[in-house]
């Protein structure tokens, strides 16, 4: 268990020294999305359409931010993480095309996600849920935002961000998974108190 | 007359309250569980929770950005003389303007198209109304509810036979299921018997009951302790990452229901079990502590 301080955009070697339970902090640009920029990153794939943002080796967040527009300008009241997996299915595929090095949620991802991280050399780090207070003292700057027909909930937010963290490495690019081992305990606890 | 004014600014306020500060009871045992936890982890999670709680309520921001879909309960006084069609375009007016001004995520959208009305405000089928008989007052409870918890809401129709033990067992199973995803440690409502629809909405509103006060009926206040205990003993932890706070409370209301159902229904609340209450008369508002 160490605590690191990673500024984006991350290489593969800082993603692949972090284990399952290490602490980290992170600074740089990160890009929030979730259902509805997933959903139209894939149809934007599937037509070969240009993305209006790149991504590439990017860190993105499962969260819809809460947003005030004040004299024409946008700006962040809260940000924290969405159940993250919404995204189950949608995950894989981006990671791959965009070598996604990291993803910020909560509750954890599927099997299929997992295997996907480890093949592109991609972590997951756990955020606290509903901290929206304390996260958006770490935003800086938005650099940019698209897709704001999708709702500003949904809309993909460029954030330049300072110190966003604690952040828990929860999956980490060799397989490992704080939720599966989690997960595992659980269900043998519930067996026994199923039993008795 | 309690003036339509009156209504929709106190509606404001009272989601002012809600969102920005959590009720204390539900910030005690945050702060109990805190103590209790031992993995670093665990901890890390629970401090980060304290502290966001501190600042939201300091800096009157909202304490998380998901300030839910706005569930809004009201008892009308039969004396008020305050008509529903009034009653329910005030509270839609103060949904909208507090979502203008504190500001509230704009979280609703058309179930199908999935287009975002911008104003949290739908048909108003979300505003539940009841009767106060011989009252001259409203009451108003409004409970905005974010979607990771409320994703994770379980229905089902047990056989009579299963009894207890079945009752226990969907319960205990249905927290497994729900794992990290409705950021625990969470407030577990369940709802036990009339309808299908009876049982969720009592499972809904158990969550609204203060973590203090225990089922009336001592029964059911044995049986929501030991499924406290045993959810604890699961190790699913705050945020799912592992440890002994999964529920800060189990609180379970009945109804009586047919001889041949038994109808079972869970809604939980995460930590930021957000709501705030306020009783309206003609001339003041009072807002209990």
């Amino acid at each position: 268990m160490q605590t690191y301080e990673l500024k984006t955009p991350l290489s593969e070697k800082d993603v692949k020294k972090l284990r399952i339970n290490d602490i980290v902090y992170l600074s740089g640009w990160i890009y929030v999305a979730r259902d509805k920029v997933h959903m139209r990153v894939l149809e934007y794939e599937k037509k070969k359409k240009k993305l209006p943002f790149d991504w590439k080796n990017g860190v993105i967040f499962h969260c819809g931010p809460l947003v005030e527009k004040k004299n024409n300008r946008w700006r962040i009241v809260g940000i924290g993480p969405t159940t993250s997996s919404r995204m189950n299915k949608l995950q894989p595929d981006i990671i791959e095309k965009y070598g996604i090095r990291a993803i910020i949620g909560k509750g954890g991802m599927n099997q299929n996600a997992i295997n996907s991280m480890k093949k592109n050399a991609c972590i997951y780090l756990a955020m606290t849920g509903g901290c929206a207070a304390s996260a958006a003292k770490s935003v800086k700057t938005i650099e940019d935002v698209r897709w704001l027909d999708l709702g500003t909930p949904e809309a993909l937010w460029v954030l330049d961000v300072e110190r966003l963290g604690p952040l828990i490495v929860a999956i980490d690019s060799h397989g490992g998974s704080i939720y599966q081992k989690v997960d595992s305990a659980v269900k043998n606890n519930l067996k026994e108190l199923i039993k008795s | 007359m309690i003036s339509k004014q009156l209504i929709r600014d106190t509606v404001v306020k009272l989601f002012r309250q809600a969102v920005t500060s959590l009720p204390r009871d539900v910030e005690c045992a945050l702060e109990k569980a805190y103590k209790w936890e031992k993995s670093k982890i665990s901890r890390i999670q629970l401090n980060a929770i304290l502290e966001n709680v501190k600042l939201a309520g300091k800096c009157s921001i909202p304490m998380c950005q998901d300030t839910g879909i706005p569930l809004v309960y009201v008892k009308i006084g039969e004396k008020t003389g305050v008509k529903f069609l009034d009653l329910r375009k005030s509270i839609a007016e103060g949904i909208k303007l507090a979502t203008k001004e504190i500001p509230l995520r704009p979280n609703i959208v058309h179930p199908l198209s999935r287009k975002n009305t911008g104003d949290n405000t739908g048909i108003s089928r979300n505003i539940n109304i009841e009767i106060l008989p011989e009252k001259d007052y409203i009451d108003i409870t409004v409970f905005p509810k974010g979607a990771g918890s409320e994703n994770m809401s379980f229905l089902k129709m047990l056989n009579p036979s299963d009894g207890i033990d079945g009752i226990k067992k969907f319960v205990l199973e249905s927290v497994v299921k729900a794992a990290g995803n409705p950021c625990p440690p969470t407030i577990v409502g369940i709802g036990i018997g009339g309808s299908s629809d009876i049982a969720m909405k009592l499972a809904k509103t158990a969550l609204l009951r203060p973590l203090k006060e225990k089922n009336k009926d001592n029964k059911i206040a044995s049986l929501e302790k030991e499924l406290l205990e045993k959810i604890n003993s699961l190790g699913i932890g705050p945020m799912g990452l592992g440890g002994r706070t999964t529920a800060l409370k189990v609180n379970i209301e009945y109804e009586y229901c047919h001889t041949a159902s038994l109808p079972v229904a869970i809604n939980m609340g995460c930590w930021a079990n957000r709501y705030s209450t306020a009783r309206i008369y003609k001339n003041r508002v009072i807002f209990p502590k």
